[in-house]
């Protein structure tokens, strides 16, 4: 076992070396661009490129047609909101989403409303589903557009999807879901879910960085969406800009991995986080954060009461995990997902997210349990609210200087 | 973001890591910061009657560089006077402890525990306490 051990898998994840090689020919003689026409270079991109598009279709149940490559997930929600805003514009001018999105989501509709859309943000139960009767009642005339994640990227909760598309379409909205953290780690299917639109990346699922996909349906109903790039007017003029062949065909070898290892490692996966978290929730005063029966398979999120995010990172030396803290920002604020929770900030600022994957092995957790725990006791020790809250004291009571 | 060697020391091997009697007359007590903001200081010092600070104790709730600076502060105060524990500035724990600038709150916060604890001191043994400089922030 080699250390650190990486546990940040939601962050991004480590290329697989199947991937690699199936990428390596992209670089050196198979170079050309998948848009020249006219010699066999070109070609060869662009076979590339084909076959890279029918293995992604394959994983999410849709057609070649309906994938739109892109730059990853970021540069997919972007294109899949504004451009459904602008293209809908005169059918209304109203976005639903909710407050736990990716920034990529949130910040793109925060700029909508510059231009004169009016967004609703869902607020999430304590579990961090939405509530679907809230959705129902935001929908209006002017709902252009639902947005809600499939898969969250801090506490892993996975939301009703085909319930919310169900909801969008009643009332002839259009329905996209982030799905970056999703796809590739349980099954998602654009038909079944009712999908319209999609977002996804391939660095999150064992494939490189710099590259990622919009799904867009073509079908019942067709969907189009208001380029934000313009040029040569590729990916169907959706999205121009000459075409990143090695990366899209690692891409799709990515999905094609996982299509073919997904069921069994979603079982390994979450056994595993089933062990990691049972074993550190015996200690005192911690907590599973988010709903714990619809979750993506590989992530444990756990507040540690009265010992800080980052202090105990720096103790959890041979791991790489993140916090729900953030005391390296200027703000001081802690994880706006968990606060959406309506996790208190000292219990946010407590928390630290375990994110498995595909190279993860039981000797790692098994590691990092250890480490953990000796890790929590030693903060613990070191904590004057432990001391207080150990002698009976009640910390709510306390008139904090807040600085 | 790394953390600069002696930051790393004092988060490994933390000095004065413990508790004082609060309730005694010669042990001071400072309560800083606040749990919603991701750090809590509690620095505490016992002084003789020549006012010389013989001991002194923390226990810190935060991140490693608001643990080091504390450590730091407890190595500093133990064998001074008062009169020279309050000329202690947050700049002087920073440039020791190379932090950057996201983490110069937690040298204030070490300030701060320090000013609080000699104030409750002082107030305990009938003395008026020190006025205090305004919070950095």
């Amino acid at each position: 076992m080699e250390l650190p051990i990486y546990l940040d898998n939601n962050a991004t994840t480590p290329l697989d070396p199947r991937v690699l090689e199936a990428m390596l020919p992209y670089f050196t003689n198979k170079f050309g661009n998948a848009a020249s026409r006219n010699h066999a270079f070109g070609w060869v991109a662009e076979e590339g490129v084909d076959y890279a598009r029918e293995q992604a279709a394959k994983l999410i149940g849709c057609t070649e047609k309906e994938i739109i490559f892109t730059s990853g997930a970021t540069e997919a929600d972007n294109l899949g909101i504004k451009g459904v805003y602008e293209m809908y514009q005169d059918k209304g001018n109203h976005i639903i989403t909710a407050t736990t999105e990716h920034k990529a989501v949130l910040d793109t509709c925060k700029h909508l409303e510059k231009l004169g859309a009016k967004v609703t943000y869902l607020k999430v139960k304590e579990d961090g589903l939405i509530d679907l009767q809230e959705l129902e009642a935001a929908m209006t005339e002017q709902t252009i557009l639902v947005t809600i994640m499939y898969g969250n990227n801090e506490i892993g909760v996975v939301q009703p999807v085909k319930e919310i598309s169900a909801i969008a379409h009643k009332y002839g909205a259009l329905f996209m879901t982030d799905a970056t953290q999703a796809v590739g780690k349980i099954p998602v299917n654009v038909n079944t879910d009712g999908i319209d639109l999609m977002a996804f990346s391939a660095h999150k699922m064992y494939g490189p960085k710099g590259v990622g996909v919009l799904y867009v349906r073509r079908k019942n109903p067709r969907v189009k969406v208001t380029a934000q790039m313009d040029g040569g007017g590729h990916e169907r003029g959706m999205r121009s800009g000459t075409l990143n062949v090695p990366g899209i065909v690692g891409l799709g070898k990515a999905c094609e991995l996982c299509l073919l290892e997904m069921g069994s490692e979603a079982k390994r996966l979450s056994g595993l986080r089933d062990k990691l978290e049972g074993a550190l929730t015996v200690l005192e005063e911690s907590y599973v954060n988010g709903n714990v029966e619809h979750r993506l398979p590989h992530v444990a999120n756990i507040s540690f009461k009265y010992v800080e995010g980052e202090g105990l990172m720096m103790a959890m030396k041979d791991l790489a995990v993140s916090s729900g803290s953030a005391c390296t920002s200027a703000s001081l604020e802690p994880s706006y997902v968990l606060k959406s929770l309506g996790l208190s900030d000292d219990l946010a600022h407590s928390s630290i997210r375990f994110g498995l994957g595909r190279f993860t092995t039981e000797e790692e957790i098994d590691y990092a349990i250890e480490n953990t725990k000796k890790a929590v006791n030693h903060l613990r020790d070191l904590s004057p609210l432990w001391e207080m809250f150990k002698e009976g004291i009640d910390l709510s009571k306390i008139e904090w200087a807040e600085h | 973001m790394a953390y600069s060697e002696k930051v790393m020391e004092h988060y490994t091997n933390p000095r004065n890591v413990g508790t004082l009697n609060k309730d005694s007359k010669s042990v001071g007590t400072g309560l800083v910061g606040a749990p919603e903001c991701g750090d809590v200081m509690r620095l505490q010092i016992e002084v003789d009657e020549n006012n010389v600070i013989t001991d002194a104790k923390f226990k810190t709730f935060g991140c490693g560089s608001a643990i080091a600076s504390s450590s730091l502060a407890t190595e500093w105060l133990k064998g001074k006077t008062i009169d020279e524990a309050l000329e202690i500035d947050n700049m002087d724990i920073v440039e020791e402890l190379a932090l950057p600038p996201v983490k110069i709150h937690c040298s204030v916060l070490a300030e701060d525990a320090i000013k609080s604890a000699i104030n409750d001191y002082r107030v305990k043994n009938g003395f008026e306490p020190f006025e205090l400089a305004k919070s950095h922030h």
